[in-house]
């Protein structure tokens, strides 16, 4: 049963922003359905005792202290810049609604 | 849509229904996820590391004191705090989210299923149901460049990343029902009462107007409080409480009139105009609105030891509700006059001052009255004036043994508000103490009525009417340092 169509791939190639021919889709559709298909196939084997783990290692709590660091010079960072003006990054027009 | 539906003509037929989320910055030194400071309004990009930009290979550590913060909050809002749960990525392009994803929490919230008791204006409690809360961080800052500054026609926007990572807890209520007429007010009262959790939890400055807690207001109506319930609007970023209370009323008319005219509401984001009080459309949920959340790979699970949640818990200061109700009491003060002190910020300031000595209602009188007044003129908040409780707690004691008078005491205090030094400092310094050695007090009065003989005579006769001249033009004389009530009755030894 196939569950990844070219149409999902297509729907989640615009809301990634990547830029896919329809091969490249159609491709793609193919090798994430196996990827997809496996999964489910490994799931069917998972019992409920088994937890879903999201990290191989089973390490919790990794904190860090509240104490202040370095941060990066200003020309450092608008170095990385196509443009800049007044110490701040300049990006295109913005369409639509901050979240 | 311009007609709206009167307000209790729109209560009268529909029920409303709230869901509130509730964000706000924590009061760290450092940001969520790396060691920058989280302290938003310096130079533009001076608070940035390479975690903050985004930057390819740089990893994200949570600061440890956020995550305590958050366990506070869950803890003050009635909670469950989760034996474990993880961070998640929320997909999105922005330019103020330099990852091009939001470290959030999805399906598993570090607090869940609790409740907040919000009293309201009248006394009356009403209890809010907390689904969640859950940690996430701050976006960037986006200045909208050319056209009218606003997003559409702007030519282009400017970046500020030192907000981008700032911790954050985002709070939401399950839908709150059975607010009828009070809908307005219970939103307004419940984030209140969460500004004021915060600051006494101390996790963060809680400032409504620099944006360190930000309300989103969820509204929808229905024919009948059994009826399911109806298609929400969400209000983003209402940012003070009047304007929380206004959005709402002004989403329950609107909606109404939609209604009324056979329509559907529309399921979108919508915002708030300051100027109008109205709402307008914003965003339509649509396919963008797929966050394709997923588990975050760089930051490994957090299971909080039930001991530190238990140590959290001993150590949560006692809560606003409470502490207002026990003080209340104390204090002798009325409902209103407690409101009053609680809403100018100066519950703290003036509890100090009664532990450093001085009488509730003395104390109040203070906060409230003249310094409430020099704070407002100069523009800052009460606790920044160069001002301390224990000062205040003096001036008055200076009152009280009756060696200044109340007009005395309020140059004392400009003194003291003048950087001067203490009361004491003040008086000797400027030599404020009221003349209370009847000699010196007898020549100004001896003088004063050889000066008036008119007024002297008809003193003598019984006349005590213009006994107010005679004391006004002896307190001009003596610069005010005269005791009115020994005056008075010095005089009237004189002229017996």
């Amino acid at each position: 049963m196939s569950t990844i169509n070219a149409d999902e791939v297509a729907r989640l190639a615009a809301l990634a922003r990547i830029d896919l021919t329809p091969e490249e889709t159609d491709r793609l559709a193919g090798d994430l359905d196996v990827i997809v298909q496996s999964v489910a196939t490994v799931s069917e084997v998972a019992g409920d005792d088994v937890p879903a783990t999201s990290h191989p290692i089973p390490l919790t709590n990794v904190l860090r202290d509240d104490v202040v660091g370095q941060t990066l010079p200003l020309e450092d960072i608008l170095a990385q810049a196509p443009q800049a003006e007044d110490g701040q990054f300049a990006v295109p027009q913005i369409l639509g609604e901050e979240q | 849509m311009t007609t709206l539906v009167d307000y209790d003509d729109a209560i009268a037929r529909f029920d409303p229904v709230l869901g509130i989320e509730v964000h706000v910055e924590l009061g760290t030194a450092t940001k969520m996820f790396d060691d920058a400071p989280a302290h938003f309004g310096a130079q533009p990009n001076s608070a940035v590391t390479p975690v903050s930009l985004g930057l390819p290979g740089a990893l994200p550590v949570v600061n440890g004191t956020a995550v305590e913060y958050a366990i506070r909050i869950g803890l003050a809002l009635n909670c469950q705090i989760a034996e474990t749960c993880r961070f998640a990525r929320k997909n999105y392009f922005y330019p103020d989210v330099p990852k091009n994803f939001q470290t959030s929490q999805y399906d598993e919230p570090i607090a869940f299923e609790g409740y907040l008791d919000v009293e309201l204006e009248d006394g009356e409690v009403f209890r809010v149901e907390i689904e969640r809360a859950h940690m996430e961080e701050d976006a960037g800052k986006n200045t909208h460049v050319g056209g009218s500054g606003r997003i559409h026609g702007a030519e282009y926007s400017l970046v500020d990343y030192n907000r981008a990572g700032i911790p954050l807890v985002e709070i939401v209520t399950k839908p709150i029902t059975g607010v009828g007429a009070r809908a307005p007010e219970v939103a307004r009262a419940y984030v209140s009462a969460l500004r004021d959790i915060f600051r006494t939890l101390g996790v963060s400055e809680a400032r409504m107007e620099r944006g360190n807690v930000r309300a989103d207001v969820n509204l929808s109506l229905r024919a009948t409080p059994d009826a399911p319930l109806g298609t929400r609007t969400e209000t983003k970023n209402v940012n003070s409480f009047r304007s929380i209370e206004r959005a709402v009323r002004y989403e329950v008319s609107r909606q109404a009139a939609v209604l009324d005219a056979g329509q559907s509401v529309v399921q979108e984001t919508r915002h708030f105009h300051e100027d109008t009080g109205s709402t307008s459309s914003g965003r339509v949920k649509s396919d963008a609105d797929d966050y394709r959340y997923f588990p975050e790979p760089d930051l490994v699970p957090l299971a909080p030891p039930r001991e530190w949640v238990e140590e959290i818990r001993a150590s949560l200061p006692e809560l606003p509700a409470l502490r207002r109700r026990r003080l209340v009491t104390e204090w002798g003060y009325s409902e209103e006059e407690m409101r009053d002190v609680v809403n100018a910020g100066a519950l703290d300031l003036i509890e100090a001052t009664v532990a450093a000595g001085a009488a509730p209602a003395a104390a109040r009188k203070w906060w409230m009255g003249e310094l409430s007044r020099t704070a407002k003129t100069s523009g800052v908040e009460l606790a920044d004036l160069d001002v301390t409780p224990q000062h205040v707690a003096e001036l008055q004691a200076l009152v009280d043994s009756g060696r200044v008078n109340d007009k005395l005491a309020r140059q004392v205090l400009e003194g003291v508000l003048a950087g001067e030094g203490a009361p004491e400092d003040v008086v000797t310094a400027r030599g404020l103490e009221v003349v209370s050695d009847d000699g010196p007090l007898l020549e100004v009065i001896d003088a004063t009525l050889a000066e008036q003989p008119d007024i002297a005579e008809k003193i003598r006769s019984g006349n005590l009417g213009p006994m107010g001249v005679i004391i006004g033009a002896v307190m001009k004389a003596t610069r005010g340092q005269a005791d009115a009530g020994r005056v008075r009755e010095l005089v009237q030894e004189r002229l017996s």
